[in-house]
């Protein structure tokens, strides 16, 4: 067993979870390629969009793997870190929001 | 200075490349791979294109260079080699003939070699320039109407549209002047839309990743050199850069060479194999050797027929041979492919 919950090396086995659930590993795997072919949003978008939010779930594998997706088409570092900004807003502004939750809870409980 | 590490050593190449991951079994042999398709041994079709590397001797030392050319590499064709060369390109049946390098121009007898190969009449006459030798030094800054006149079609490196990833695979100051060739090639005709005078830039990846999609590719780099800079090209040409020479050096010092090998494998296209330029193409090298492709000759494995040399060159006997495949092969048969006129399949 590998000494580590993550291994860079396990991204390239990805394929291999439809060995033990063929139909619907399948299912996935064309479901997730048709997702990502050009249509209303150009291939490179999406890749953009991954990206974002590869960082938002924290997927190493994702990480890495849209980052190489990025250089394959030409993505600059410069838009692939705007993409991660956008994300990282979005979860930031997601986890603040709340604080309306706790002034509203704070003004009900307060005389 | 050109990088003569100890993996410019061809030998030790072709261990790394039959070695390791392969010999244990974790990757197919490109053999076997294509032997599932019926494909081996790879055969030639018809010769298409007479390829010519006319000396290694280069103003640049890029990072991904499969030549290893550089200011300091000597070996340049003698005028009596490109003269067995003229032989062959007047009685040929191959539609193009591509000069290439280092940087082609740079040979002393360069212009010599243009002037009498294009009265051979050949249909699409390829020279291979990096750019910035049409700025590198006043003798070469007439090159664009040199090119006009002799109806030269243009194919040049530009691995990026920005500054930053060009400079970085390419060398400092080599991205603005390549945008002023662009310029220059521009203003005498080259690249114009309806215009004869071809020009088309080749992309190759600034890094250890495939190439992405030549058509998207080419749309983006249209636009940005339009809008930023006023310039306009024919094609993007998009090639893989192949696991040898100075590249190969690159992937194993940056700890990328499995994971490489690894995506060139699992890219791997059936279609592509079909039209992979070694079954159109014949190599020459700078000494005149006979070679199935240029990256072939990087690694010094000649043709298997008993025609080795331009002095000796007999297209029938040479067109009856196996081609010469290694691990470094999966790199044309990638994706959508790749070759010297960028995607096969």
């Amino acid at each position: 067993m590998a000494n580590s919950y993550y291994d860079p090396a396990d991204l390239r086995k990805f394929g291999k979870i439809t060995e033990w659930s063929e139909e619907i590993g399948t299912k996935f795997f064309d479901y997730y390629g048709k997702v990502f072919e050009e249509g209303a949003l150009s291939a490179r978008e999406k890749s953009l969009i991954a990206l974002a939010v590869a960082h938002v779930v924290k997927c190493p594998y994702c990480i890495d793997a849209y980052t190489k997706d990025g250089l394959q088409k030409g993505i600059t570092k410069e838009e692939m870190m705007e993409a991660v900004h956008a994300g990282a807003a979005i979860e930031s502004g997601a986890t603040l929001v709340h604080g309306v939750q706790m002034m509203n809870k704070y003004n009900k409980l307060s005389m | 200075m050109a990088r003569h590490s100890e993996l410019a050593e061809k030998n030790e190449q072709l261990k790394i490349l039959n070695g390791g991951i392969f010999e244990a079994g974790e990757l197919p042999y490109f053999k076997d791979k294509i032997g599932l398709t019926g494909h081996f041994p790879l055969r030639p079709k018809k010769l298409e294109i007479f390829q010519v590397n006319v000396g290694y001797m280069c103003n640049q030392v890029c990072e991904h260079c499969h030549v290893d050319a550089g200011p300091d590499r000597k070996e340049i064709m003698t005028r009596e080699t490109m003269q067995y060369c003229l032989d062959v390109i007047r009685n040929t049946g191959a539609h193009t003939l591509d000069l290439t390098g280092g940087a082609p121009e740079m040979n002393p007898d360069f212009r010599w070699f243009v002037e009498e190969a294009a009265k051979a009449g050949i249909k699409d006459f390829i020279v291979r320039s990096n750019l910035t030798v049409i700025r590198a030094n006043k003798k070469y800054h007439d090159l664009p109407e040199f090119f006009k006149k002799h109806n030269v079609h243009v194919v040049s490196s530009m691995p990026h549209y920005t500054r930053g990833k060009t400079d970085k695979q390419r060398g400092d100051g080599v991205f603005d002047k390549s945008i002023k060739a662009l310029q220059e090639l521009n203003a005498v005709g080259y690249g114009m839309p309806d215009s004869d005078l071809k020009l088309d830039l080749v992309y190759n990846p600034s890094g250890a990743f495939l190439p992405g999609d030549q058509i998207a590719m080419e749309k983006d780099f249209k636009k940005a050199l339009k809008e930023d800079f006023d310039i306009q090209f024919h094609n993007l040409f998009a090639i893989t850069n192949l696991p040898i020479s100075r590249f190969l050096d690159y992937l194993i010092a940056s700890e990328n060479y499995e994971d490489y090998m690894y995506a060139l494998v699992e890219a791997y296209n059936p279609m592509a194999i079909e039209n992979v330029m070694c079954t159109n193409t014949i190599s020459v090298s700078w000494d005149g050797w006979l070679y199935d492709c240029d990256f072939n000759q990087m690694l010094d494995l000649k043709v298997a027929s008993k025609i080795k040399h331009i002095k000796d060159y007999n297209e029938d006997l040479l067109n009856d041979r196996d081609i010469i495949i290694s691990q470094h092969c999966y790199g044309c048969t990638a994706g959508a492919g790749s070759s010297c006129q960028g995607t096969v399949a």
